[in-house]
């Protein structure tokens, strides 16, 4: 159980090396396309006022299904997407080199500051309550996909040889192919990726239900407009009943289905040997001697299967493994065109682009400057706090079984409550200290971080070989000749690993971390986070484009110069096998 | 003669580009007929399961032909399939499901596929397992469910690469005599078998034929006949002399000094490879014919007796040809005085003495010119290893280093730096004590 982190985990970091023309091509497309949305948002109407909120306690199952309603929508636009992303980029080279950096910047964007550009993008072309409505989705989508996307990546391209060469000797069709060998090959990835795409979606979710841009006041029924409107009425037995429900909700889903399918999709391991202790659950227990789902699972699950491999049965033979000596190179003109297409929409879309940035005063170009600034101190203190508890913390649950067993359902429920969720409560107690906004931004970017931290430890610790162990008693290593020999070199590239997405998702906590309204009153503090949501709510546009490829360049630049340094410091020096 | 049923045609297969080109295989030309069981054998990197994927159609060759019944080979190969050393089974499916995948990618009927899956599973004794996954099963009984599975498709030609030798003893043993009972029987449709494998004996206890591949390049060195009648006794004098004489062709002969030691990276001529062994392994060989009556022994009989395997045993003589503490004449191994003389010397004699041989190589000689040359006298490893690159494959110029640094240490000739990946000449002398 602890071991499946670090798999987990690992799975984020792709293999590219340097900020090679591909970034560059990246960086621009990703420039051009918020331009785009920025353009289409000038247009909206100017004035929108969204459907009320009512805090009675028997309005929560419905906001509480229509949330759980959002994120199923946006999960399984996200899954697709991964599907058809990770699969182009595993099997054409030319693909991959642009799909890959890609993922890699659209991981390190600030998603909410996407919001505003995306609806207001979306109520340009529609009625405003689905432009709402897909907004949200399409936000917490952003949230989901990129890392199921490079999950089922890295199983495309890790499957054994073997396996491969026998599914092509054997003739299968990209359909077998797909349902026989790949599915079943990345279930497992795809499944704990899956759970962290649903609490990251989560986070966002809680704030894309209400969002104001300028005199436009967008509100969806759900969890997290209902916090968020308690919040602002001070209504804290309000607050307390949605925290509740949505705890409830989280845990139903935990046991209802994500311990179930991971109890069923034990059986796609790879490994040859019988699993010490396999996952379990009670309900798929259940699921399994109910007649009703044998049932089910032969009249309605293996028809569908087998019509599906019938009706697939012509589809083309599978592709030979890349590693292959003779690519056959063809350049049709299809592809040409579409180059020379792409190439000139980029340009224009620069321009375009950079005209706006230009327009920027320079005035406002120091505040984007002081802004990033200050969101990286705040960024690298909530860091120190994260890492100065979650190692002790980490290294006592990984190490001990008994005390793991206590330790790890609490915190893996404490980890799954979305930090935007108890936002607001924690500020009415920050407002009334001094200097309590800058602690509670700290705060909230540590709240949601931590946990990225906590598990990548647990799991570094869990995997100390007792050997070693042994041995650093029998040597009778002090205490702290035992941390310095043993436990931190061990922990390094997991440390690594959990610090690069826990200061990434930091970033992106800096917009509703910096700046929040609350009771009708702004609050902010200097920071790019804060630019980016002022100048949301002001519906200056220049600002926000400028804000937030700032923010872009500095995640990106920092990730490539420093943290990817790092991590293959880690992965070539302290790797324990 | 017509109607071979499998053809290459002065078959070329390089990897990499440019200046990097390396050959893994170089103008091969090999027949096999109709009811031809043949065995491809040969020391690891001499191209032969290259070669195996180019006849099942899995690469295809830089140059050269493939004819199947006189037709040139498009694609992956209908006819022909494979078992793989590590079984490639879905760990996903059943036994049953195993089997039937293969049907159900050609496109046969559910019921039908399902009464195919079972009769095979009974013929190769697995009734009662349909349902078992692979990982409850025995390595042994994993490998009958990767010979039911390729049976399924009925094959003209079955290949296997390295079938039986990532199973223990006893199953590889017994699953051997299970299909060369199927084989020699008829009862399967199979109209010819072709083996990859390192180890000799399982050859000539198989095979009607065995080519015989050398490495650097990749190719066919000898193709003899069999013509023992099955079952074949392990013991009888013909069969050790079958045995004797396949393991001479591998071993080689030792050649004059010059010959034997090749010429250095870079120059014209063969690049003689350190051999894949650690120095320690080479002791234990020394020291084990050190103790033989008149300090010599069959090679063939160096694997029971040191219980390696055939590629293992094939490298150490190598080394220890190449160092000058063994000569190879006729498949009999014979210690020099050298050898002698290590085999008895104590650790810091032995530093020496090897010290003294490596000197000799083309290789450390080449090494250490360049050290010499380089600033502060080190190099780092992936300069030595790209210089490498010209003449040998990525992996093995990769290896090639790794041996050369675990050598020169031995030696105490040459020192590295793991953390600066740094190569340079170990200065102080052997400290004594």
């Amino acid at each position: 159980m602890l071991n499946r982190f670090s798999g987990i985990f690992k799975v984020q970091q792709p293999t590219q090396r340097t900020f090679g023309w591909a970034d560059a091509v990246v960086i621009a497309l990703v420039v051009v396309v918020i331009y785009a949305g920025v353009r289409l948002a000038i247009d909206t109407p100017a004035e929108i006022e969204g459907p009320s909120i009512s805090l009675a306690p028997e309005v929560l199952p419905y906001y509480a299904l229509r949330s759980v309603g959002r994120m199923a929508a946006a999960y399984t636009l996200s899954l697709v997407f991964a599907l058809v992303y990770g699969r182009a980029a595993a099997y054409h080279r030319r693909a991959e080199q642009v799909l890959m950096p890609l993922l890699d910047v659209l991981q390190s964007v600030p998603i909410l500051s996407f919001l505003p550009v995306v609806l207001l993008s979306l109520s340009a072309i529609l009625p405003q309550a689905i432009a709402a409505e897909l907004a949200s989705i399409v936000l917490i989508f952003t949230s989901q996909a990129w890392n199921l996307g490079f999950g089922w990546y890295q199983s495309l391209t890790t499957i054994p040889n073997e396996l491969n060469e026998a599914a092509i000797t054997f003739r299968f069709n990209t359909w077998m192919r797909f349902r026989t060998l790949e599915l079943p090959f990345a279930a497992i990835g795809l499944l704990w990726n899956s759970m962290m795409s649903w609490a990251g979606g989560w986070f966002f979710l809680m704030a894309a239900e209400i969002f104001t841009v300028g005199d436009k006041d967008f509100r969806l029924l759900g969890l997290g407009a209902y916090l968020q409107e308690a919040a602002n009425q001070e209504d804290y037995r309000a607050i307390g009943l949605g925290i509740a429900t949505l705890v409830l909700v989280i845990v139903l889903l935990d046991q209802l289905v994500w311990r179930p399918l991971l109890a069923w999709a034990d059986r796609f391991k790879l490994e040859m040997t019988e699993s010490d202790n396999p996952p379990t659950s009670w309900f798929y227990d259940l699921l399994r001697t109910a007649h009703i789902t044998n049932w089910l699972d032969r009249r309605m699950r293996q028809p569908v299967i087998q019509g599906l491999d019938a009706l697939f049965a012509r589809s083309p033979l599978t592709i030979a493994p890349r590693n292959g000596t003779n690519n056959h190179r063809r350049r049709p003109w299809f592809t040409i065109l579409v180059v020379i297409a792409l190439g000139v929409g980029l340009v224009y879309g620069l321009t375009q682009a950079g005209q706006m940035l230009v327009e920027v005063p320079a005035a406002q170009w120091t505040d984007v400057g002081l802004g990033v600034a200050a969101t990286l101190l705040r960024v690298m203190i909530a860091l120190v706090i994260a890492l100065a508890w979650t190692i002790p913390v980490g290294v006592l649950i990984g190490t001990n079984p008994r005390i793991a067993t206590v330790l790890q359902p609490v915190v893996q429920v404490t980890a799954s409550i979305p930090a935007t969720a108890l936002f607001p409560v924690l500020l009415l107690v920050m407002l009334q200290l001094p200097a309590g906004l800058n602690i509670a931004a700290v705060l909230l970017m540590l709240m949601g971080t931590q946990w990225y931290l906590l598990f990548n430890i647990i799991a570094g610790a869990a995997a100390i070989p007792q050997d070693l162990k042994f041995t650093s008693t029998l040597l009778r290593l002090d205490r702290r000749a035992r941390w310095r020999t043993l436990i931190l070199p061990a922990l390094f590239p997991y440390i690594i690993t959990g610090a690069i997405t826990a200061s990434g998702g930091a970033w992106n906590a800096s917009i509703v971390a910096e700046y929040f309204q609350l009771g009708g009153k702004t609050h902010q503090v200097t920071g790019v986070g804060a630019l980016i949501a002022d100048a949301t709510a002001a519906g200056d546009f220049h600002l926000l484009l400028a804000a937030t490829l700032s923010m872009i360049l500095t995640v990106v630049l920092i990730n490539r110069l420093f943290w990817r340094r790092l991590y293959r410091r880690a992965e070539e020096q302290y790797r324990m096998e | 003669m017509t109607g071979h049923l499998l053809e290459l045609k002065n078959i070329t297969q390089k990897y990499g580009r440019g200046e990097r080109r390396i050959t893994a295989v170089e103008n091969v030309n090999l027949a096999i007929d109709e009811g031809e069981f043949v065995a491809l054998l040969g020391p690891s990197g001499c191209g032969k399961s290259t070669l195996l994927r180019i006849i099942t159609g899995l690469n295809q060759p830089v140059e050269g032909q493939v004819l199947y019944r006189g037709v040139p080979l498009d694609g992956v190969n209908p006819h022909a399939t494979i078992v793989f050393q590590t079984f490639a089974l879905f760990p996903w499916l059943t036994v049953q499901q195993n089997v039937e995948v293969a049907l159900k990618a050609r496109g046969v009927s559910p019921s039908l596929r399902t009464v195919r899956a079972i009769d095979l599973l009974d013929m190769v004794g697995l009734d009662g397992f349909e349902t078992a996954f692979p990982r409850e099963l025995s390595g042994g009984m994993r490998q009958k469910v990767g010979f039911a599975r390729a049976m399924a498709v009925e094959p003209e030609l079955l290949c296997l690469d390295e079938a039986f030798s990532a199973l223990d003893v006893l199953s590889a043993e017994s699953l051997r005599g299970e299909l060369l009972e199927l084989w020699t029987s008829g009862s399967i449709p199979t109209k010819a078998i072709l083996m990859v494998t390192h180890n000799i004996e399982e050859a000539v206890l198989m095979a009607d034929r065995v080519v015989v591949m050398d490495k650097q390049p990749g190719r066919v060195i000898t193709d003899q006949k069999i013509t023992l009648p099955h079952p074949r006794q392990r013991k009888s004098p013909q069969f050790l002399e079958l045995l004797d004489r396949v393991y001479a062709t591998l071993a080689g002969q030792t050649q004059p000094e010059h010959i034997e030691l090749g010429s250095a990276p870079g120059e014209a001529g063969r690049t003689r490879a350190v051999p894949d062994v650690s120095v320690g392994e080479l002791a234990g060989l020394l020291e084990f014919l050190d103790e033989m009556p008149n300090d010599r022994m069959d090679v063939y009989r160096l694997e029971q007796e040191l219980n390696l395997g055939t590629s293992a045993v094939l490298q150490l003589t190598e080394a220890a040809e190449l160092l000058g503490f063994a000569t190879i004449a006729k498949g009999d191994i014979t210690l020099t005085p050298l050898g002698e003389t290590f085999a008895e010397a104590r650790i810091l004699a032995r530093k020496e003495i090897f010290a003294t041989r490596i000197r000799r190589l083309p290789m450390f000689k080449w090494l250490f010119a360049m050290l010499d040359a380089a600033d502060k006298g080190q190099l780092d490893r992936d300069v030595i290893r790209l210089a490498l690159e010209l003449e040998f494959s990525p992996e093995d110029a990769a290896r090639q280093v790794e041996l050369a640094i675990q050598w020169g240490r031995y030696a105490e000739v040459l020192a590295y730096d793991d953390h600066t990946e740094a190569i340079f000449r170990e200065t102080a002398e052997v400290a004594a004590g």
